[in-house]
């Protein structure tokens, strides 16, 4: 076995299983009650609101609108030009993708 | 022999990568985010700005493209290509003209962590609000930049190295960013940059809608002068009001702009009141000592800018603005109206 796929192999098994890692989570989410995941969204909703009134609205208009795939293109450049840290990013995307 | 061993270990490997590689989208298909497809946004418009007496048309677009790469990194970038056509002068009749093509940004953006992004290539540089926040065509209110615009962003407004930037802290009741970047010279033609480095921290209280930061810059090449900022921004709650302000020092100038704008949307959306926006603007520069290369007016400069912007349903807006401006050199009224449209759009369709 080549030294390059010593490296690819295992490195393609990880990849390979990070659908299964992410499927493994989906369970814990199912777990909590729907009360529990709407007030979550709503929290989420909430904070994406405030992130985008103090960030994106006081340099320019929303976009009047825009397809929903390029929401998370426009979250990213607005979490470099804006400085938002990860979790703002995130509020944001929920907000944009109710 | 040889030659023909290294090709097959080659190919051998090659094969390889390529089978972990596609298996390895194949699995990972799934979980790509359906909403990080690549965007071409920005501005076209024309502008007409009628200084002295004399008048010039700007035709201008700004294109800017976001193209995400993976989960932590953004490729970004935006240009100007805008045609000037203005005043033979000397007594000549008939107008010239002059394309002017610049690359504002180029850089990739990491994300690095929670509150850390790594921005590497050529970058607009971090120094007051006006360079970073308002240079887009569709942002701006007003066409002319302010006057004390070159204090701080190095005669170019943007480096070519690196910069890192994020938010400190985030919470309901404040928001503390930071940005600290250096800049090596370069002479390329899109890529001119002088040698510098510098940074900014702004802190925004939501609660009383204010921001305030403080920018700090140093030139390390020629003259190596010190540019500071101080920058005051503030929305008051429930209202359309909004007042943005930045006073820059540098060596042999210093200067500030304060400008104010109301939104009529506070008396009904989509009525045909709720599109105007009045702005006022006031500028003054204050020189110390001859500067020739800083971009400042070479005399102590008074200006008040007037605004009308009209906001149009689909992305349209109209500026213009007069100004009046008072200096030593001479006075002089400043005309200017522009028409821009906003687009955006994904880079190609998808599902």
């Amino acid at each position: 076995m080549s030294p390059s796929t010593r490296v690819l192999l295992p490195l393609g098994a990880i990849l390979a299983l990070l659908p299964l890692v992410a499927q493994g989570r989906s369970p814990q989410r199912q777990a909590t009650s729907p009360e529990e995941h709407q007030a979550t969204t709503k929290q989420q909703q909430s904070r994406g609101e405030r992130v985008f009134n103090q960030n994106c609205a006081r340099c320019h208009d929303a976009p009047q609108n825009f397809p929903p795939q390029i929401s998370g293109t426009i979250v990213r450049h607005m979490r470099v030009r804006a400085s938002l840290s990860s979790q703002d990013e995130k509020a944001l995307i929920q907000f944009m993708n109710p | 022999m040889f030659r023909t061993q290294t090709l097959r270990r080659r190919y051998t490997s090659c094969r390889t990568s390529w089978f972990v590689g596609g298996a390895a989208l194949l699995f990972l298909a799934p979980i790509v985010i359906a909403q990080d497809t690549p965007l071409i946004s920005g501005g076209t418009g024309f502008v007409t700005s009628t200084k002295g007496g004399n008048t010039t048309y700007l035709p201008v677009i700004s294109p800017l493209l976001a193209a995400p790469l993976g989960s932590h990194v953004l490729v970004e970038s935006r240009a100007t290509i805008l045609q000037s056509w203005f005043p033979k002068g000397g007594g000549q009749p008939g107008y010239q003209r002059d394309t002017f093509l610049g690359l504002d940004f180029l850089q990739a953006d990491i994300l690095a962590g929670r509150h850390t992004t790594v921005v590497a290539g050529q970058f607009l540089i971090p120094f007051a609000t006006y360079n970073e926040r308002l240079t887009p065509i569709w942002i701006s209110n007003f066409e002319d930049a302010p006057l004390i615009y070159s204090i701080g962003t190095m005669g170019t407004s943007h480096g070519v190295g690196g910069m890192l930037r994020g938010s400190a802290a985030s919470n309901a009741s404040a928001n503390l960013d930071y940005a600290a970047y250096f800049s090596a010279a370069s002479t390329n033609e899109q890529f001119n940059a002088q040698r510098s480095a510098g940074g900014r921290v702004s802190l925004y209280i939501p609660s009383v809608r204010l921001e305030v930061g403080a920018s700090f810059n140093r030139l390390l090449q020629g003259t190596r002068e010190n540019f500071g900022g101080v920058h005051l921004w503030w929305e008051p709650a429930n209202s359309s009001f909004r007042l943005r302000s930045e006073f820059a020092s540098g060596e042999h100038a210093r200067g500030y702009w304060i400008e104010s704008g109301y939104r009529l949307n506070r008396f009904g959306g989509g009525t045909f009141l709720s599109g105007f926006e009045p702005l006022f603007r006031m500028q003054q520069t204050f020189r110390s000592s001859p500067g020739t290369n800083d971009g400042l007016p070479t005399a102590d400069t008074q200006r008040a800018d007037f605004g009308l912007d009209y906001h149009l349903p689909h992305e349209v807006r109209i500026n213009s603005s007069y100004s009046r401006e008072f200096s030593s050199d001479g006075n002089r009224n400043i005309w200017q109206t522009g028409i821009i449209y906003r687009f955006l759009f994904p880079a190609w369709r998808t599902k």
